[in-house]
């Protein structure tokens, strides 16, 4: 195969750059955070903090709107998570073991809700909730993330059940198995690494969510973190950089950790859904 | 419970109980899916042609047409329908071209590939209101590394990024092809390890250069992704709003304000819901009518 030289340095070269500007805005937020006020508007500013001072940290979690927002965003995260990957379970294993056409209309249904901007939706939503008395409630943004991950978790995990091979169900029938144990012993335990991506994934967007919320809940007592950390920003986010960024920081620290976890698998995972779903 | 405690293997059952047990299964996932978002979807699109506002005793007609005949002599609107489009296919279409940049790399055998993977991925995992907010401490006029690495250089540094109504468009963009780098990357590179390898190398033996290779085998092969990946960023792209919500809130002077922010803004900060849903319908169909223009000439080409 014919190479040009100077083909290697040059892809280098490239990547570097790709990796600069894809690293250094995460890396100056960790540097930020751990810096002091006066490191941050030194006129002569080093790149790396003088000392690792975790003043930012504590500074951002005494705070009662943020540390009382992380707890609800966190409520209402695990709360959905939980309906919907108990809802979306059955529902998932009964579209591809079936084989009716709710398949093809779930699918159509993710792709058309994508294509509508949001505020068509969410005016009538806020509307509905109002009316049932779940505006301004936990409860009520729970229902809307709930309602809005299903399709998306159904889908992702379709993939994942088509995935197991139908003979095995058959010869655990044959063995004498009902369809209850079949369940439980045999389809169960293949599915959990799929149960667990699809649910961490519902997780995560509950966590980062902010349209709906931003509707939603007007009482300071019930924002989310994004919804906190918007006001944060807006009011004296200007003014206190260091601690802005260190609760940027910890809001983020659910979602890298999930990816870190299944990092290898994401491009398999989600390719192996979109093929099969 | 006795249909589900039946032994028979699933493909064999009769065909009335498959039935029942799979809308038994599929119910409560059907409907709060129903309730909560196909019937405001439809109430929404409804909504668009009345004249509801918010407030408690605010009544609400049907009106026909008038939201469309006000909404086509409003200036703002159709600016920021204009703002709207230049953000989405700007950052839809440098997001493909550095994504397909960085996706040719990565699929390179070169040392470090697994740390720029995941650092490609990163963005992926922060909400767009962190992503906001870290490009705000970026691009800080006084204590931002921007100006500071610029006034180390010697250049102009006072530069108030995304104060300066000439620039923020310019600026939010840029954050924006940050910010979606790594869904149309992650896509990308997968779609080029399907393509086989045995083409390429084909393509080598009778002489083809790099770039031809690239040109006459890597890119076809690639076309269905990239078809699919393009017309999701754009739909994502026109309809998104927290990033630009916490980075500009539409700002300076509107030059930031898309259609989304302006909807949002009719429908929650001034009270005209059945105007804002007319926004939102116009929206739709002109966003449709694009991308079914755009889906079509793809397919053609494709059995052509």
């Amino acid at each position: 195969m014919r190479k040009n030289p100077f083909s290697r340095p040059f892809q280098y070269l490239a990547l570097l750059a790709y990796m600069v500007f894809l690293a250094f805005p995460l890396v100056f937020l960790l540097t930020t955070a751990f810096k002091t006020d006066r490191e941050i508007r030194s006129p002569d500013p080093s790149f790396l903090p003088q000392t690792l001072n975790f003043d930012n940290f504590t500074a951002a979690i005494e705070r009662a709107d943020l540390f009382r927002a992380a707890g609800n965003s966190l409520l209402t995260a695990v709360t959905t998570t939980v309906i919907v990957t108990a809802v979306s379970l059955p529902a998932a294993y009964a579209l591809v073991r079936f084989r009716t056409k709710m398949r093809a209309v779930a699918t159509g249904w993710i792709l058309l809700s994508q294509v509508f901007p949001f505020i068509l939706i969410i005016i009538p939503l806020f509307l509905l909730l109002k009316n049932i008395g779940l505006v301004n409630t936990l409860l009520g943004l729970v229902l809307v993330y709930a309602v809005w991950a299903l399709p998306f978790a159904l889908w992702m995990l379709q993939g994942y059940v088509a995935a197991i091979p139908v003979e095995l169900e058959e010869a655990s029938a044959v063995d004498g198995a009902g369809r209850l144990k079949t369940l439980w012993k045999i389809v169960l335990p293949l599915l959990a690494p799929g149960l667990v991506a699809t649910s961490l994934f519902t997780f995560i967007n509950s966590w980062n969510e902010f349209f709906f919320a931003l509707v939603l809940i007007q009482d300071p007592d019930m924002q989310t973190l994004p919804l906190a950390l918007a006001r944060f920003v807006g009011a004296e986010g200007q003014v206190q950089l260091g601690p802005l960024a260190a609760a940027a920081l910890i809001a983020c620290v659910p979602s890298l950790v999930f990816f870190m976890l299944i990092q290898k698998r994401l491009t398999a995972g989600l390719l192996s859904g979109a093929v099969k779903g | 419970m006795t249909a589900l405690a039946a032994p028979a293997p699933p493909r064999r059952r009769r065909r009335s109980t498959d039935g029942r047990d799979a809308w038994l299964l599929v119910l409560p996932a059907l409907l709060p899916v129903m309730l909560f978002s196909v019937y405001p979807l439809v109430y929404g699109v409804l909504l668009g042609f009345t004249d509801a506002e918010a407030g408690l005793n605010a009544e609400t007609h049907f009106n026909g047409l008038d939201n469309y005949v006000a909404l086509a002599g409003n200036e703002l609107f159709w600016n920021s329908f204009k703002i709207g489009l230049i953000w989405a296919f700007s950052v839809t279409v440098l997001q493909f071209l550095a994504s397909l940049g960085l996706a040719l790399l990565l699929n390179l055998d070169l040392r470090l590939r697994w740390l720029a993977r995941t650092l490609a991925l990163i963005p992926w995992a922060m909400p767009p209101v962190i992503i906001a907010i870290m490009w705000q401490l970026m691009l800080n006029p006084n204590y931002g590394p921007v100006n500071r690495t610029l006034e180390s250089l010697g250049l102009p540094s006072a530069i108030n990024w995304l104060g300066e109504s000439a620039i923020a468009l310019s600026v939010v963009i840029v954050v924006g092809v940050w910010a979606g780098m790594p869904q149309t990357t992650v896509t990308l590179l997968a779609g080029l390890q399907s393509v086989p390898a045995e083409l390429n190398e084909a393509a080598a033996i009778d002489g083809a250069s790099t770039w031809r290779r690239f040109w006459h085998v890597t890119l076809p092969a690639l076309r269905p992704i990239i078809t699919a990946i393009t017309t999701l960023d754009l739909i994502w792209n026109f309809n998104s709003f927290a990033l630009v919500f916490v980075l500009t809130a539409g700002g300076p002077g509107g030059t930031t304000m898309l259609p989304s922010l302006f909807a949002y803004n009719e429908a929650f900060r001034y009270g005209n819901f059945g105007y804002a849903a007319a926004m939102g319908n116009v929206m739709v169909i002109l966003i449709g009518a694009f991308l079914f223009l755009y889906l079509r000439a793809q397919m053609r080409r494709r059995f052509q």
